[in-house]
């Protein structure tokens, strides 16, 4: 198809034909100071190929990337090294090229690797059943909450202060649109959030989130077991997947329902998405679960191959009555999931996740050590948080203007509670270096 | 069975005092097949007549199943749960799958007996 730019003859026989004098004129309902008046400062008129690449290489080189400085920061999306191997494999044009299979059979390889991924999703979260993946976690969240309250026949989903803020915006912004109720609890910095008093004949369900936004580790056993008694579902999120390798299973707590943010498992951070969402439940919810399940056969030959399942729950069977709206999935970034978890192995997994923690632990002991920091948790896995002498954003600030990325500050995601100015969230996985946490120690006692 | 009424959607309603037993004919279980998967409303449930309130799932498609009559569905068939494929086997005896108490018997006079039924099934060819 050829482009053909319009000529000046065509925009001025155009605006004849509408009568009106000229372009701008089409914006006159637009308020003047809602108006760009001229040229973006700083951005250079048009330019060659060549030119505009230097511009923006110019423009990219101000940003302080993962790669290029010491880099401390987690809430959600976590540094990791990926192998190449997964970049090649998910490379090929037989998986890269692919869309969601709307004539499933046909593509057996396409659905031998989600049923893999539902395999392993299964057996992290020690649940029985997963299904080929959600966007992400904080929409799979939001999926598990609707989940629970046609199960539950119930509207009200009591949200705990551990959960991660942009996941409790996004259940909360479904709950407005669905009708139900999302009674959420007080941040929960120190880890000591007991919520099985506000568990009523109410609750469709409880949301928590293991390890917590501010890196607390527990046991939701006890929790569980108050949920059941009151006909209530225990939603547990995952937003750092790699916990898993060395905390106990959700679904050995007794979750009814388990969602994961999958991106730290064969996907970079790349600026916020695409991720994976994980989502596992109990067999006897399979009817309720939201997303698309591949199950295991065999052919008219005896020999085994894959299918798609339980597609009446689905949008294009049960129309308006389906059991959720998503009609697709993070199919390419759940094939990268499986492949580094395939290359991981069990045993690989385990290691990964220890050296986290290690290296976590090194951190911590480190950052308490400087002068007027508090260390906020009793346990965590790669993630913590401390409590500065000062508001935390500008000494972040401060430190990236350093090139140092020192983590995330709490107000930046709780903006509207000032008990939370002075803490800082920071995360360390197997990528942390003494290169990075050195200049991060210096710095930090020079800015406070 | 003459105090039994059909419904153009293919369910039976057997009316024992105020309590209507409902399910589908043997004619909607040729035509699903294999019933895999029933989900039948809880007891206490007020349903209009024409309001969807069970859903009947084989290996060809998922229907919904709608009052035949107004009412409170006072007991559903449990065991369907484990069986679904009593709907094949006995859809009018165990296949059964809840029980109104009727608010309205005036409503039974819209449906059809089963002589004027089975010429509406012979009409659909």
């Amino acid at each position: 198809m050829r482009y053909l730019p319009l000529t000046p003859t065509d925009r001025r026989d155009m605006l004849a034909t509408i009568g009106t004098k000229s372009v701008d004129e089409l914006f006159r309902d637009v308020p003047a100071s809602a108006r760009l008046p001229g040229k973006v400062s700083g951005l250079p008129d048009h330019l060659g190929e060549l030119e505009v690449e230097r511009a923006f290489q110019d423009f990219a080189a101000k940003n302080v990337s993962p790669s290029t400085a010491p880099f401390f920061i987690g809430a959600g999306a976590y540094r990791h090294h990926v192998p190449s191997t997964v970049d090649y494999m998910i490379q090929r044009g037989e998986f890269l090229t692919s869309y969601t299979p709307y004539q499933p059979e046909i593509t057996q390889g396409t659905l031998q690797y989600l049923f893999e991924f539902q395999t392993q999703v299964s057996l992290l979260t020690g649940m029985e059943v997963a299904n080929a993946s959600m966007y992400d976690g904080s929409t799979g969240a939001s999926e598990a909450v609707l989940m629970a309250n046609r199960i539950t026949r119930r509207t009200k989903a009591l949200i705990s202060g551990g959960l991660h803020p942009h996941y409790r915006a996004i259940i909360e912004t479904t709950a407005h649109w669905q009708g139900y109720s999302a009674v959420t609890a007080k941040a929960d910095s120190g880890g000591l959030e007991e919520l099985i008093a506000k568990v009523d004949k109410e609750t469709s369900c409880v949301v928590v989130q293991n390890p917590s936004f501010f890196g607390h580790v527990r046991d939701f056993t006890k929790l569980a077991a108050a949920c059941h008694a009151a006909g209530a579902l225990l939603i547990v999120v995952v937003t750092e997947v790699v916990s898993l390798g060395l905390i106990k299973p959700p679904g050995e707590m007794g979750a009814d329902i388990v969602v994961c943010e999958g991106q730290s498992i064969g996907n970079g951070l790349g600026f916020g998405g695409p991720y994976v969402g994980l989502f596992a439940t109990r067999d006897k919810y399979v009817r309720q679960m939201p997303g698309r399940l591949v199950g295991e056969t065999v052919d008219a030959d005896g020999k085994r191959g894959f299918v798609l399942t339980l597609s009446t729950r689905e949008q294009h069977i049960r129309r308006e009555k389906a059991t959720s709206n998503i009609c697709t999935n993070a199919g390419l970034c759940a094939l990268a999931f499986t492949v580094h978890l395939t290359l991981l192995g069990e045993a690989g997994f385990r290691r990964l996740a220890e050296l986290n923690h290690a290296k976590a632990s090194e951190l911590a002991d480190r950052v308490a050590a400087v002068p007027g920091v508090k260390l906020l948790n009793d346990s965590f896995f790669n993630e913590f948080t401390v409590r500065l002498p000062k508001p935390a954003a500008p000494v972040v600030e401060a430190l990236a203007d350093r090139r140092i990325l020192a983590g995330v500050p709490v107000s930046r995601l709780i903006p509207d509670d000032p008990s939370v100015d002075n803490l800082l969230l920071l995360a360390a996985t197997e990528t942390a270096t003494e290169a990075g946490m050195g200049p991060l120690i210096a710095g930090l006692k020079e800015v406070l | 069975m003459a105090d039994t009424k059909y419904t153009q959607e293919h369910e039976w309603l057997r009316v024992d005092g105020d309590v209507g037993t409902i399910g589908i004919t043997q004619y909607a279980q040729e035509q699903l097949g294999d019933v895999v998967f029933v989900d039948v409303p809880q007891a206490g449930r007020k349903v209009a007549k024409g309001e969807a309130c069970a859903v009947v799932e084989s290996v060809k498609a998922a229907s919904d199943i709608y009052a035949p009559v107004s009412g409170e569905v006072v007991e559903a068939n449990a065991a369907l749960a484990d069986t679904p494929g009593d709907v094949n086997a006995e859809p009018m005896g165990k296949g059964w799958f809840f029980k109104i108490k009727l608010s309205d018997k005036g409503e039974l006079s819209g449906l059809m007996d089963e002589a004027a039924y089975n010429d509406f099934v012979k009409s659909l060819g």
